[in-house]
């Protein structure tokens, strides 16, 4: 049997035609690189491939490290392997990859969502016949309303707490989420304030996008300026000391788990906005069928019940175990010592 | 703005004046998007000042428990709810399994419908009502009907109605004093009014919540007093002399009452369970009307007191076979007289009273009555109360209640002259064997878990308890990322996982059963600790288990 195009090893995806990995969660010489995010971008590569607009974010993310730019579409060979990045959706800077050799193509999504937020460059889809695809909420309970209600949602929130002389604390992930929340806020209500994690990066992405003005909220922000204003800030800030500053205030979370009721209230958080950076059910299914792909392989997500859906839509269609997490609910803690992991399912599910 | 999305907007109603079921289901909505007591009572307190006074009961009754039984069977939901979503039913049930609310589910689905009903909540309500009775076509049509049009909160509080158990995090205490700051009438006379059996169907608001009837008042309960329980030493509440102590019996605590020649009995939980308990309707011929009893209800077969789990066995049954009335009879024990010759008498002291519920207990025309009296026993020092306690399982007591021979009978639960000091829990260390994902606020995480013990030749598990309660969240967390990646089986919602970690699990009361698989059921399984220091080889077998059970 011929070595397969891309390969699911201990240290990540790998191209062994081209000696190359994708994503990989284990130190490597060459790593391609789909976004940003910590579970796809690790620290210890030698060599990072990336497209252009993330380069400052990982950078930003890792510190020193050789990374190399390509723009999006753009061909490049290695070992007469062909890869080219396309772009994602998913947030600032974000691409699929697609590695074609000897006329087979694969696509692996690293995370997508095919809905134009407005900031990051839109999802397109590229033809291929193995597409590997994450499936974070891939079951028919979500489906997800535009980006123009949820933020009008938003915007009427923020509204009607200022009105009421509260201050809107609004949770996000500070690479991506908080970036997009800033983009559609309406400005007119009033200012925005930030969380240092969240500044620091919204810093990074300016260079690529244009963003409305944040004032950063250090030890001489006064109480009485924040007032009535929205506070961005990432989801670990909630229930910690330093928001008290901002109180009295409501809190707002936006993720694709906030479509649960049960989600929200385990978190104690008052008001859930349904925004995903990921497809939902729907989107999954279309942009499936669009790559006219006839191998589907699942990385994260609900990928045992979506791939079981898939095969009875006609597909070949598995899963595989990675280390991605795709949009969490919650920070997987840490086990205590001495775990034993003999599952067949590796793969974090969340 | 366009010419015509402004037609649109001039079209639909002003927002003060939204029909019923639109402005219920934006209670619920609002009631969903605070986690503040306050902010939800203001929500409800404003929806009591603007409903219309029918859907006013109905909410009143939804959120006291009082819906109309459910009218289509979950079978059938799930089924449809598929058909009209478009996906097979396995894959509708494994959403169910991770969302966690079958309602939710339900509502998750469907494709999102844009035209907001105009029906009432009333309506719907009495439509459910008159579905009960419908053939199953006819109720998939109307369900496939109100599916497609309802909103997505509104179709949420629809199907919600529909499957029963319309728990949202809002108490009925809550929602009672919201009532309070709509309507002006204070908390504690609202709460009495709204005790009892009343039909939301056929009650005007008036009626239930503004006229002061007092027609239906003989049949109300007392709120019921409750004890603290006892802290470090008893020996620090002073004086020993000062007590009266009695054993605290494992049952239904319960208000038994006799006015105008009628019985009416009471669980704690506010529910009448008159009907339930039909051995003791002699107690009317033989106790003087105007009296209210405080005591509890205990299984007592053979002439002895049996287990609460023989009592659990008639709990939840509508009708009381006659066999079951013959192996498990049901007795009053009592504590407390709260009322006598008509009279309130919560007021006297507990010494007093207990004078006065003696009398009444020697009074009574013949003795083989479904009513005793617990004995209170006066003790002269700490040491042999103790001892005395010692004694509970054997008693069949959950351990001692201590009351101060002065106090009166308050109301809730209050610190000061009652006091619980209850025996230590059973326990003993069992292996994690089977989780499944837990409900509402746990949803999508495994907090469900099933313990096994070893059997005879330490070779296999045997399943003995399930509990889901006393993990940190934290814990929880831990244990469910652990249980995620240690799978070894999948039954539907329910996963085998790799049996490794050791559980200590503290309970109240142990029994034979037929029912379980172990042969034995445990009273409240909980969760004490997480025994990371053990391994599995060295949890406890089933034959550890066994000889805790009294003889």
């Amino acid at each position: 049997m011929k070595t397969p195009l891309l390969q699911f090893t201990e240290k990540g995806i790998y191209c062994a035609a081209a000696d190359v990995y994708l994503d990989p969660w284990r130190p490597v010489d060459k790593a391609l690189i789909t976004h940003g995010h910590s579970d796809h971008s690790r620290w210890g590569h030698k060599q990072y491939i990336t497209q252009n607009d993330n380069v400052p974010i990982i950078k930003h993310r890792l510190g020193d490290i050789q990374v190399s730019g390509v723009r999006f579409r753009e061909s490049i060979l290695i070992n007469g392997v062909k890869f080219s990045f396309h772009p994602a959706g998913h947030i600032v800077g974000s691409s699929q990859i697609r590695v074609e050799h000897k006329g087979e193509i694969w696509v692996f999504t690293g995370d997508y969502k095919t809905e134009n937020d407005g900031i990051s460059t839109p999802y397109e889809t590229v033809k291929c016949h193995t597409f590997i695809t994450e499936c974070t909420f891939g079951l028919p309970a979500f489906k997800w309303t535009t980006q123009a209600e949820v933020m009008n949602n938003i915007n009427t929130w923020w509204a009607e707490n200022k009105a009421l002389g509260q201050t809107s604390v609004l949770f996000g992930y500070s690479l991506g989420k908080a970036q997009r929340l800033l983009k559609h806020l309406d400005t007119s209500i009033g200012k925005i304030y930030t969380h240092g994690a969240i500044e620091k990066m919204t810093e990074i992405v300016r260079q690529i996008v244009d963003l409305p003005p944040t004032e950063l909220i250090t030890r001489d922000t006064k109480k009485e300026d924040i007032k009535g204003n929205i506070v961005l800030a990432p989801p670990s800030t909630h229930g910690s000391t330093w928001l008290r500053k901002m109180s009295p205030f409501v809190t707002g979370s936006a993720s694709g788990w906030m479509a649960f009721r049960g989600a929200r209230r385990r978190r104690a958080i008052d008001k859930g906005f349904v925004l995903s950076d990921h497809c939902d059910w729907p989107a999954l299914l279309e942009s499936i069928e669009a790559t006219g792909a006839e191998k589907v392989i699942c990385t994260h997500g609900y990928t045992d019940i979506f791939s079981k859906y898939l095969r009875t839509l006609g597909y070949d269609a598995r899963t595989e175990a990675t280390q991605y997490e795709g949009e969490t609910l919650d920070p997987t803690p840490t086990l205590p010592e001495g775990e034993n992991n003999n599952s067949k399912e590796k793969s974090l599910e969340v | 703005m366009s010419e015509e999305t402004r037609t649109q907007q001039e079209k639909s109603p002003p927002l003060g004046d939204i029909g019923g079921m639109k402005r219920f289901a934006a209670l619920i909505k609002t009631l969903d998007s605070t986690n503040k007591t306050n902010a939800k009572v203001a929500a409800l307190a404003h929806y009591f000042k603007e409903a219309p006074d029918r859907d006013k009961v109905w909410t009143i009754a939804i959120l006291s428990h009082r819906r109309p039984p459910r009218p289509v069977n979950t079978t059938f939901l799930r089924e449809w709810a598929s058909e009209l979503a478009n996906i097979p039913l396995w894959l509708f049930e494994e959403s169910y399994h991770i969302v966690g609310d079958l309602a939710e589910t339900i509502t998750l689905v469907i494709p999102n419908a844009t035209e907001p009903s105009e029906k009432t909540l009333t309506q719907y309500l009495e439509e459910m009502i008159w579905l009960k009775k419908r053939s199953d076509e006819e109720k998939k049509e109307y369900l496939i009907e109100n599916w497609k049009i309802l909103s997505y909160y509104e179709r949420f509080v629809f199907t919600k109605l529909i499957t029963g158990g319309f728990r949202i995090g809002v108490s009925q205490k809550l929602m009672t004093r919201a009532l309070s700051k709509a309507t002006g009438i204070e908390e504690d006379v609202l709460a009495y009014k709204l005790m009892g059996n009343w039909d939301p169907a056929t009650v005007s608001f008036h009626d239930l919540v503004i006229e002061k009837d007092e027609s239906q008042k003989h049949s109300r309960p007392y709120p019921f007093y409750l004890a603290y329980a006892v802290e470090g030493e008893p020996s620090e509440l002073g004086d020993v002399s000062n007590y009266l102590a009695e054993h605290k019996w494992d049952g239904i605590r319960s208000q038994t009452i006799i006015r105008n020649d009628d019985i009416f009995i009471w669980s704690r939980g506010e529910e009448l369970v008159t009907d339930k308990y039909p051995e003791l309707h002699i107690l009317k011929d033989h106790i003087p009307n105007g009296t209210v009893i405080d005591g509890e209800l205990l299984p007592f077969p053979n002439g002895q007191i049996g287990s609460f789990n023989e009592l659990q066995t008639r709990i939840g049954r509508k009708t009381v076979s006659k066999k079951m009335l013959e192996t498990t009879p049901v007795i009053v024990k009592a504590y407390d007289i709260l009322e006598w010759e008509g009279k309130d008498v919560r007021e006297y002291a507990f010494a007093k009273r207990r004078a006065l519920l003696q009398s009444l207990y020697r009074n009574m025309s013949y003795n083989n009555l479904p009513f005793y009296i617990s004995a209170t026993m006066e003790f002269n020092n700490w040491n042999d109360m103790a001892t005395e306690r010692g004694r509970s399982r054997e008693m069949r007591s959950e351990g001692l209640m201590i009351k101060h021979k002065e106090s009166s009978y308050g109301v809730g639960r209050k610190k000061g002259d009652w006091w619980k000091w209850k025996v230590d829990p059973l326990t003993i260390d069992a292996v994690l064997t089977y989780a499944m994902r837990g409900h509402g606020r746990r949803s999508n995480l495994f907090t469900d878990y099933t313990f096994g013990l070893w059997n005879d030749d330490r070779t296999e598990l045997i399943t003995f308890a399930k509990a889901y309660s006393g993990l940190t969240d934290k814990e929880f967390k831990q244990v469910d990322a652990w249980i995620k990646k240690n799978t070894l089986e999948r039954f539907g919602p329910v996963r085998s996982v790799t049996p490794h970690h050791v559980f200590e699990i503290a309970f109240e009361g142990i029994a034979l059963s037929k029912r379980h698989k172990s042969g034995i059921a445990t009273r409240f399984p909980r969760i004490l600790r997480w025994r990371q220091d053990k391994k599995m080889e060295e949890a406890n077998s089933l034959s550890d288990l066994k000889a805790m059970i009294p003889k």
